[in-house]
């Protein structure tokens, strides 16, 4: 979406608003603060070139807490959460400021290699996006890099323990050998999860994980997160306004790149305190 | 109102149908003509090709009962391979068939019925089996280019002479042999076994095919892996910059230069300044796999963009380093396209002879070479200096070099296919 269309519907809801409601983009409303901070950012900016894409974000993320960001299209969520891994590094024009502590230390610090950032800090993408080798290998692979495993009977329990968590285990385990790529795309998915576990990470970050899979695939991943969230602080972006209600315990609304509203589920949910968050689920922006 | 604006509107695309179609079709018989005329020219190219070179690939052979005599070829006990008059062994046979030959000159001209190399083979038979001393062996020796191309000429007819290059005695000769069946055709293993000769019958591409193999060989050793170090950096390690755009069109430069300007390249810089020796393959394989360098590199960028950034975006995710990326996952992907830049470089560099001619591997060079810094010629180079000889038999020994050389081409570009088939993986 444009920003000129963007600017139309934030005229357009300030014309609509309702008293009591506002519609400035401003300070973030809601309690942006976590009991339990595993991840806190800190007045975060991004910027791609000239392109100001994340405006001034603060926000904590708790210790096994799932906390979905939503938003439309092009509102900054997906930036936010490559910022948690350094995965905008890769990105030449890309610039953060602001800190971002993970467990109390600096990520964007000098001496902190990304490679360590990211064996604590998983990941999993929109399309799965399995290594075209086997379905051990996908798994074994983050260990393998690591040294996570002395010899060949830990890396085995280890792929099986990752495949068992990500439920899987029961449909592939005869077939290990086989390529990855042959499964359907839930099952590519879940096994892009297992491939993450695997490494034993501490935040999981999912970007749209059910957006290219069949409701049932979709059904079968929200339950996992749902299980995951028990060890790992997840965070997923999501546009299915039904999955952020169903796997999350917070949600955060970004808008233009600034985070507008931030809250527990349910209260978001029923009571959204910013006229462009109510706007938002109630699918008047899209 | 709507009703009207449909009539019309499907009126309009009627009449509009009949000349779409018509261009349609005109396109179709265009290609189809093109495609027609470019296969034509193909077929007329090989045709002419098979039909002139299929007939070195036979040799005409003559008959001869050959006295190994003691005292000819061991005159002090030993055997005497250097200095024995085995021409004169082979000689005396022939005089045998033809006793009513008396008279010198009327001799030397029969004698010129037989290769220099008949001499050679009756050397050989005996340096390897020494107890046929003292023996009388018939053998099938080589006839001479004149005799082959009279014989290949005059298909079981009996032989008449047009060229002028025999004279009326030995057509008369030759036509007695054929009577008497002591004439044969038989495949021709001088033109796989032999280097250059002066002698047509006696000429092979041996040597050429081992310059060529020797000058590859040294090619692929270190263009593959520059040209591909060099794609991985580019592509995956350079910072985009300025620099890096005026690297990345002076490749494509590269690729576009004459390839005899490389061939002067290598003459001032291996020959002249390194001082490397004249006519090696090794100097050829340092000059072509500058040539194949930009191929190669251009190909494996290629190869390295094809991969898709999901499983770069995978792997980093998972704490891999830039390098682990690269050489565990964007290299094997990258490969079969690499292989296949490679080969079709490889393939471009056996065909060539132009910077070959400047770096002196356009040389009458007789024996085969045995290392890198033996003088050599290369296939596309024999085909060259063949071309320019008189002899008529040499005419068809070219076409057989030309038959030769597509083979080997066309093989490398099978093999390309088939990396590319067998290896490529579908993600």
């Amino acid at each position: 979406m444009s920003n000129a269309t963007n600017e139309n519907l934030v005229n357009l809801a300030a014309a609509r608003a309702e008293p009591g409601q506002t519609t400035e983009l401003g300070a973030t409303i809601g309690d942006v603060r976590s009991k339990n901070p595993f991840v806190v950012a800190e007045n975060v900016d991004v910027y791609y070139g000239d392109n100001h894409a994340i405006r001034n974000v603060t926000l904590e993320i708790g210790k096994q807490e799932v906390i979905a960001l939503i938003g439309p299209s092009g509102c900054g969520k997906s930036t936010f959460l490559r910022c948690l891994n350094r995965m905008n590094d890769s990105i030449e024009s890309a610039r953060v400021s602001g800190t971002i502590l993970l467990d109390g230390q600096d990520i964007y610090s000098r001496n902190l290699d990304p490679v360590a950032l990211r064996a604590r800090v998983g990941m999993v993408f929109q399309k799965p996006n399995p290594f075209p080798k086997s379905i051990y290998d996908n798994v074994a692979y983050g260990p393998r890099i690591h040294g996570l495993a002395a010899d060949r009977a830990e890396l085995d329990q280890i792929v099986r323990t990752s495949l068992e968590r990500a439920g899987l285990w029961d449909e592939v385990k005869d077939r290990l050998d086989d390529a990855g790529t042959g499964l359907s795309g839930g099952q590519q998915q879940r096994l892009c999860i297992a491939r993450t576990i695997a490494v034993g990470p501490e935040v999981i970050l999912m970007d749209e994980p059910c957006s290219a899979l069949d409701p049932i695939a979709t059904a079968r991943i929200e339950d996992l997160i749902d299980e995951l969230s028990e060890d790992y602080a997840i965070v997923v972006v999501t546009h299915s306004m039904q999955q952020a209600a169903r796997v999350s315990k917070r949600v955060a609304y970004f808008h233009l790149g600034t985070l507008v509203e931030v809250d527990e589920t349910d209260r978001i949910f029923t009571n959204p305190r910013h006229k462009l968050t109510e706007d938002y689920i109630t699918g008047r922006i899209g | 109102m709507a009703m009207a604006t449909s009539t019309t509107n499907r009126q309009k695309v009627e009449a509009g149908l009949s000349r779409r179609r018509r261009k349609e079709l005109v396109f179709r018989y265009t290609g189809l003509l093109a495609t027609t005329v470019g296969i034509l020219f193909l077929g007329v190219f090989f045709v002419d090709l098979f039909g002139k070179g299929a007939s070195a690939f036979r040799q005409t052979y003559i008959s001869l009962d050959v006295e190994l005599s003691e005292a000819v070829i061991a005159p002090g006990g030993e055997p005497d391979f250097a200095f024995a008059d085995f021409d004169g062994l082979v000689r005396d046979a022939l005089r045998k068939l033809f006793p009513e030959v008396t008279e010198r000159s009327q001799r030397r001209e029969l004698y010129r019925l037989l290769s220099v190399g008949a001499a050679y083979q009756v050397r050989d038979l005996v340096e390897q089996d020494p107890a046929l001393l003292g023996t009388t062996q018939t053998l099938w020796v080589p006839a001479s280019a004149n005799v082959d191309m009279l014989i290949k000429r005059s298909e079981g007819e009996p032989v008449e002479d047009d060229s002028g290059q025999l004279s009326v005695a030995q057509v008369y000769w030759v036509g007695q042999l054929q009577q008497q069946e002591l004439l044969k055709k038989g495949w021709n293993t001088a033109l796989f076994t032999n280097g250059d000769s002066r002698e047509p019958e006696l000429a092979g591409i041996r040597g050429a095919l081992m310059g060529s193999f020797y000058m590859l060989l040294v090619t692929v050793v270190i263009a593959f892996p520059t040209g591909v170090a060099a794609a991985v950096y580019l592509e995956e390690f350079a910072p985009r910059s300025r620099i890096s755009d005026i690297i990345e069109v002076n490749i494509n430069n590269l690729a576009a230069v004459p390839s005899i300007v490389f061939g002067l390249l290598g003459l001032a810089v291996f020959i002249n300044w390194a001082s490397l020796p004249r006519s090696a393959p090794l100097v050829g394989g340092l000059v072509l796999s500058l040539l194949t360098l930009p191929v190669i590199i251009i190909a494996s960028r290629a190869a390295i963009k094809s991969v898709p950034p999901s499983i770069r975006d995978a792997a980093s995710s998972l704490g891999a380093s830039r390098m682990q990326v690269v050489f565990h996952h964007v290299m094997p992907l990258a490969l079969p396209g690499m292989l296949t830049g490679t080969i079709i470089g490889m393939s471009r560099a056996l065909g060539e002879s132009a910077p070959l001619l400047m770096i002196g591997m356009v040389a009458f060079i007789v024996d085969v070479p045995a290392g890198l810094t033996d003088p050599a010629t290369a296939l596309p180079v024999q085909i060259y200096l063949w071309a320019d000889s008189p002899e008529r038999a040499f005419a068809e020994r070219t076409s057989a070099a030309i038959i030769v050389l597509l083979g080997f081409l066309l093989l490398m570009n099978l093999a390309a296919v088939i990396i590319r088939k067998r290896m490529q993986r579908n993600w």
